[in-house]
């Protein structure tokens, strides 16, 4: 008897660079059976620029300016590590003040990329309305940025030794107003998205990564700890003053797309609870009040003190970074964001090798959509959360 | 049966009285109400591209638009005059033939159920005895030109878009025809109006809502589906197919898509209206009104109010359905395919049968209630 047999033949797609659904500039050659993955290889460095390569002819305030073009999401991280290599190699000390902004700074850096996460990674599920929600927020948080930096996006607020400048008036209270104003709001995008059977259903089971797994692959951040490894640099490597505040690390068992969506909505919370926290234990308090303590006191007030200055030292503009080298790394948003550095004693880093947590987890994708269907690639990219100024750097 | 205004006849007897024959004016009066409600059908798609910017301009906490005329109505007329005035580009590698003919087909057979779609007692084109079977008959003709379109589009993701479009029209044609069949199994006719009288005797206590709970559900699920709406979009899924099988197509062709995909939206409301909300007739029998007041159902003046009160209420109910449906559109997310087809074979038509069955039992058993 003859069969009628039905094979469809292969279909090569191209998603990207130029994509809606693309995040950045990122390109996926797609092999596909029907609706159904057969196998797929990203193709990068449309965005490259040089980044590491720049980084060695520049001095580090000179380099400041650029490094938030890695991951312009969660921009004061990637002033942090540039900062805190050479600030570490040459062993400048930094002021309890100066170190509890910057921890405020990253944690709402960290508030800012995952709102926005969430917002992209519900679109890609096809759900468009919670992405201006979360743009709600982030406004409120660059406003936060603007009022003490100067800029919205590209700061260039972290200096060796501190910040570049303390707090404005008013600006305590203002974020603490919003740490307050968030919690609820999340609850809202949890009553919104959690619990919507179509969202469970697209994403419950999706793309999971074992624990073994995300090791080997060298994974870090929500990817990480979705997969059931509590691995947060922030508690490991006690870098800032994070050891003086009370939090947990969010972690989440099942490795899933679903897993890593909670593990971020909660690491929102956590950092929610860690600004509060920190805006009351601020050394010195907020401006207005450090200012007027130090009036009252007059000139050889203890408010002057190392403790309460927001930098050490102002950092010489040739500030050599030392012979010598080390990996320095942060908990960003995305995961670890390291930075190999090279001194020579010299103004300029021999070499300044940057581990960027976005380029790294993105390698397991080809893995996790092969047998997948097409929708699923841009949900699964979407919880991996990379951002393409930082994979091609 | 009908003593009331009769426009035709009034008009025949005009031409007639120019000296023109009786088929002459007869086939002078055909073109009348189909250009009506073609244009009122139009102008009521419009209408939904507006109602689609504002609702999810609430939805997403924005204003929408404000400036083009009164709370930005004359939005969607620029939408049309932009479209008109843009060029028309065939991709060179496409089938130009199939490429034209694609939207124009989607647009036709749209367009064409609107014949046996009743606004009022009298006001449809035309009361084809085979109404509502018309209706899915001819709206089935638009996934070809959906799948003509992506297949000469000669581009992947439009052919993806036109495969998907055929495979989800054609899973989710059939709950709807079941969810259609029990009501006329009820209605003991397939005409669009002998449906609807069939629900007026009480008022919003006889609309067939009450009736068919259950298809009323499959109805709406799969006219959703139908008109690829929000959680069904997958032709057009933007995040995975860029817009589908319209990704090629500009100017005047992508209107008639655009045109057609919200003429069936208005299509499906107008088709709950009828089918299960009672069509033109008012939450309470309007005949009581007229028969307290003491007025005859022939008076003029009361056969335009009663007239006028039906449109109305058909587009009430019609666009209570586009409000939901839109609404439902800026909140939930897309369903894979996997799982459109499995709603669709494997929950919707089981349950669909099963309402057929159900309403066929009631029907002998309670003649009274389900139209014996």
């Amino acid at each position: 008897m003859v069969m009628i047999e039905t094979k469809a033949e292969r279909m090569v797609i191209n998603l990207g660079p130029h994509h809606p659904s693309m995040h950045g500039v990122l390109r996926l050659i797609v092999t596909l059976d029907g609706e159904n993955v057969v196998d797929c290889e990203p193709v990068l460095g449309y965005l490259h620029r040089g980044m590491e390569k720049i980084a060695e002819n520049r001095t580090i305030i000179q380099y400041l300016p650029y490094v938030t073009r890695w991951d312009y999401l969660a921009t004061m991280f990637t002033e942090a590590i540039t900062v805190n290599a050479p600030e570490r190699l040459a062993n400048v000390s930094v002021p309890r003040r100066a170190s509890y902004i910057r921890m405020i700074m990253l944690e709402l850096s960290r508030i800012a990329s995952h709102l926005l996460w969430l917002g992209t990674f519900v679109a890609d599920i096809g759900a468009q309305t919670p992405f201006f929600y979360v743009f709600r927020e982030r406004e409120i948080i660059y406003d936060l940025f603007e009022a003490a930096t100067g800029m919205r996006m590209m700061h260039n607020y972290f200096r060796i030794g501190g910040v570049a400048a303390d707090l404005p008036y008013g600006w305590v209270d203002k974020c603490e107003d919003f740490c307050n104003y968030l919690t609820p709001k999340i609850d809202e995008y949890e009553r919104l998205i959690s619990n919507n059977p179509i969202f469970r259903k697209r994403i419950e089971g999706l793309g999971t990564i074992g624990q073994d797994e995300a090791i080997n692959w060298g994974l870090s951040g929500p990817m990480l700890r979705a997969s059931g490894v509590k691995w947060d640099l922030r508690k490991i490597d006690h870098y800032e003053l994070y050891d003086e505040l009370d939090w947990e690390v969010q972690w989440d068992t099942s490795g899933d797309c679903l897993a890593r969506y909670f593990v971020r909505v909660r690491e929102m919370r956590e950092s929610a609870k860690m600004i509060l926290q920190a805006l009351k234990a601020l050394p010195g308090g907020s401006y207005e009040n450090l200012e007027a303590q130090r009036v009252l006191a007059g000139p050889k007030s203890e408010w002057n003190g190392p403790d309460y200055q927001f930098i050490s030292k102002k950092p010489s503009p040739t500030f050599k970074v030392p012979a010598g080298e080390h990996y320095v790394r942060v908990e960003a948003p995305k995961g670890e964001l390291g930075v190999y550095l090279i001194g020579e004693d010299s103004v300029f880093p021999w070499r300044f090798k940057i581990r960027p947590p976005g380029f790294v987890n993105l390698q397991i994708l080809p893995q996790l959509v092969r047998g997948m269907k097409l929708a699923d690639i841009m949900a699964i990219l979407g919880s991996v959360d990379i951002i393409m100024g930082e994979v091609d750097r | 049966m009908y003593t009331g205004i009769d426009l035709q006849q009034a008009l025949i007897d005009v031409l007639m009285g120019f000296g023109l024959t009786q088929g002459v004016a007869k086939v002078l009066w055909m073109p009348l109400p189909m250009l009506l409600v073609f244009l009122v059908a139009s102008v009521l798609a419009l209408v939904c591209t507006w109602l689609e910017r504002k609702v999810s301009a609430a939805a997403q906490q924005r204003i929408g638009p404000e400036y083009m005329g009164p709370f930005g109505v004359l939005v969607p007329l620029a939408d049309v005059g932009k479209l008109i005035i843009k060029q028309d580009i065939i991709p060179a590698k496409a089938d130009p033939i199939l490429f034209t003919l694609g939207p124009v087909i989607v647009f036709i057979s749209v367009f064409l159920c609107y014949l046996v779609i009743p606004f009022g007692q009298n006001l449809l084109i035309s009361d084809v005895g085979t109404g509502i079977f018309l209706v899915i008959a001819i709206s089935s003709i638009a996934p070809i030109g959906l799948l003509m379109s992506g297949y000469s589009s000669n581009n992947k993701y439009a052919l993806l878009g036109g495969l998907r479009a055929a495979a989800q029209s054609i899973s989710y044609e059939i709950p709807l025809a079941l969810a259609a069949l029990a009501i006329v199994l009820m209605s003991n006719g397939l005409s669009t109006v002998s449906i609807v009288n069939q629900q007026a005797d009480y008022g919003i206590l006889s609309w067939n809502v009450w009736r068919q709970p259950i298809g009323f559900v499959i109805f709406l699920i799969s006219a959703l589906a139908e008109c690829e709406r929000l959680p069904f979009d997958l032709p057009e899924a933007e995040e995975e197919l860029v817009a589908g099988y319209q990704t090629e197509y500009t100017g005047v062709k992508f209107m008639l898509f655009y045109g057609s995909s919200y003429a069936n939206l208005l299509l499906a409301g107008l088709l709950v209206a009828v089918l299960y909300l009672g069509g033109w007739e008012l939450p309470f029998p309007i005949d009581r009104i007229s028969d307290w007041f003491g007025i005859s159902k022939n008076t003029p003046w009361w056969q335009i109010i009663t007239a006028s009160l039906g449109i109305t209420m058909t587009l009430l109910k019609a666009y209570l359905f586009i409000f939901t449906a839109i609404l439902l559109r800026w909140t939930v997310p897309r369903v894979r395919i996997d799982q459109l087809l499995d709603l669709g074979w494997k929950f919707l038509l089981p349950i669909g049968l099963v309402n057929l069955l159900l309403t066929a039992a009631f029907k002998i058993a309670l003649p009274n209630y389900f139209g014996g």
